[in-house]
């Protein structure tokens, strides 16, 4: 229901500040009325939210320590406190928890960097090159067709355990996510406009910086999201595979100790950093995309 | 042209600007359907546009009105025949061209202003320069205070306002229009044809303007093109030589020149509309 009355509500309070005090009573009940159902609708989310957080994890809680489920092989949320706890005072088997959170996050973001920058550089020229990309087009539906994850193996066996690896792995997701997207964008391209500005007179290049990447930018950014989510695998699981430091090791040592609360910790502590990073990326969609109408963002914000 | 600021002096009303002379000779456009069928969109198409003159072209559904266009403006090759523009045969974009079309062909992530300011800045005019012109073009068609907007953000009018003053801002010499008002409701079109016809009456340019409405073609134009569908080719031209300026295009419609000449060109579309209706119809059956 709310979302039916908020855009009721913009419109209101756009039209009284035009017309300034036409209607000076009707149009301040509408508002503060439009305001206190709009509050009341945000109250009764985060009421909905908390009750399925404390169903969720109270009932885990519950269930295991009735035995109804083995706290040994599925952890307890009380137990996952303490290890988190246990990580954040007295640290790992490696070091301080922060140094191995910092080398993950390091290999995330460098990858995400260096992957998404790849993938739109390539996206935009083979999307805009029919040439390019029916030559690439088979050798891109190989490479999309391998397990990536396998690639971890062999480029830890080729560039050792250090951070180096991690990052061309979680490049390697990220550039896959961002590619298809910004190829796509590149050809969904409003003909005409093209046609419009070739007109007056744009060069090749002009026609890419004025028309082509802004309007791939909707499928670029729209990408970022997964692209995030998959840089963060990318790192986590080359970790696995073979580190000396970061989160996915713990991870790998904790599963060797069957010690499934220090797995879980170390998903919260992934969880956090990933909630902020998306953040982030929905803060510079916003700044990036303020042109659009905002029924369209409206709907995309889940 | 290698200048970068547009500054064409408009051309007075009885001067005539070479350079904006459009002939058109025997031009023919043959394409491959997707099934690799050739399809004639349009034969031996010959018509002279003269310099500042207002050409309008009617025709019914896919009689190749808009390939001419695109071949005039150099976005298409044609197969045989030629395009000359100011005595020189089109061969890629043709300079000093501006297209409207029937979507806006506005860029809905830039503002208003940032959307007119287009055309010089593609030019190389420093920004600052750019921005006043545009700024002076918005004013000329009525969207001052709208500067900062967004397309989606202006009505269907607003948002053809502001696509004639990016067509108009680097003052072309020759204006093709593809049905540019084909979807606006009519109290607005009417508004717009009026604006159109003083904002062109200020510049001169040559324009080419293909339209499906008849009273649009002959209260807007000197010359009206008939061409005839499936391969497109002209059939008939008439002069329009009601007195300019025109004014305000709804009172025009009642004169009595204005309907002599409508009924006069309708009787020769009308055949046309016939036969390709039948056509289509034939083809849906």
């Amino acid at each position: 229901m709310s979302t039916l009355i908020q855009p009721h509500a913009g419109i209101g309070s756009a039209g009284k500040t035009r017309t300034g005090s036409s209607a000076p009573d009707s149009g301040s009940d509408l508002q503060s009325s439009a305001r206190r159902a709009r509050t009341r609708s945000i109250i009764w989310v985060w009421v909905g939210r908390a009750a399925v957080a404390v169903f969720v994890i109270g009932g885990w809680q519950l269930f295991t320590e009735l035995k109804w489920i083995d706290p040994f092989f599925y952890g307890q949320p009380s137990q996952i406190w303490d290890s988190l706890v246990t990580l954040f005072t007295k640290g790992t088997a490696f070091g301080s928890i922060w140094d191995q959170l910092w080398v993950t996050v390091q290999e995330a973001l460098f990858g995400f960097l260096f992957g998404s920058i790849a993938g739109v550089i390539a996206g935009i020229l083979l999307g805009s090159n029919r040439y390019l990309s029916n030559v690439f087009s088979p050798y891109i539906k190989i490479a999309n067709s391998i397990p990536r994850i396998v690639l971890g193996s062999i480029f830890i066996v080729a560039f050792g355990l250090g951070i180096f690896p991690k990052i061309l792995l979680a490049g390697v997701l990220v550039f896959f996510a961002v590619f298809f997207n910004a190829f796509q964008g590149v050809r969904e391209v409003d003909q005409g406009l093209v046609a419009n500005v070739r007109v007056l007179g744009a060069s090749p290049l002009q026609v890419a910086r004025h028309v082509t990447i802004p309007s791939a930018m909707t499928w670029i950014i729209a990408s970022l999201h997964t692209a995030f989510g998959f840089a963060i695998i990318g790192a986590l699981v080359a970790e696995v595979l073979g580190a000396q430091k970061g989160i996915g090791l713990i991870i790998s040592q904790s599963q060797g100790r069957f010690d499934p609360n220090t797995v879980f910790a170390c998903m919260v502590i992934m969880a956090v950093f990933t909630l902020g990073a998306e953040y982030l990326i929905t803060l510079l969609e916003k700044s990036v995309l303020k042109w659009r109408p905002p029924v369209r963002s409206e709907a995309q914000s889940i | 042209m290698g200048d970068n600021t547009p500054k064409r002096i408009p051309v007075p009303p009885g001067v005539t600007d070479e350079g904006a002379r459009i002939e058109i000779v025997d031009l023919t456009k043959r394409f491959l359907t997707p099934k690799g069928v050739p399809f004639t969109a349009i034969r031996d198409v010959s018509l002279t546009v003269e310099p500042g003159q207002f050409c309008a072209i009617v025709g019914p559904t896919g009689c190749g009105k808009s390939t001419t266009l695109a071949q005039v403006s150099g976005l298409d090759k044609p197969s045989s025949g030629s395009v000359q523009v100011g005595g020189h045969i089109v061969d890629g974009i043709t300079n000093g061209v501006s297209y409207m079309f029937q979507s806006d062909s506005l860029f809905p992530w830039k503002s208003v202003l940032q959307n007119v300011m287009i055309g010089p800045v593609l030019l190389g005019t420093p920004k600052k320069r750019a921005e006043t012109l545009a700024r002076d073009w918005l004013r000329r068609v009525g969207l001052t205070g709208f500067e900062d907007r967004y397309p989606h953000q202006l009505s269907g009018g607003m948002r053809k306002r502001c696509a004639m003053a990016a067509a108009l801002i680097n003052n072309p010499r020759i204006l093709l229009m593809d049905e540019p008002f084909g979807a606006l409701d009519v109290q607005t079109k009417a508004i717009m044809q009026t604006e159109l016809l003083g904002l062109w009456e200020e510049l001169r340019p040559s324009v080419l303007f293909i339209t499906h409405d008849l009273d649009e073609a002959v209260a807007l134009s000197d010359r009206v093109v008939i061409m005839t569908s499936g391969p497109g080719t002209v059939k008939d031209i008439f002069d329009i030589d009601l007195p300019r300026p025109r004014g305000d295009v709804q009172t025009l419609r009642h004169e009595q020149r204005f309907i002599e000449l409508q009924t006069k060109i309708w009787e020769s579309l009308r055949d046309e509309v016939t036969r390709a209706y039948e056509r289509t119809a034939g083809v849906a059956a």
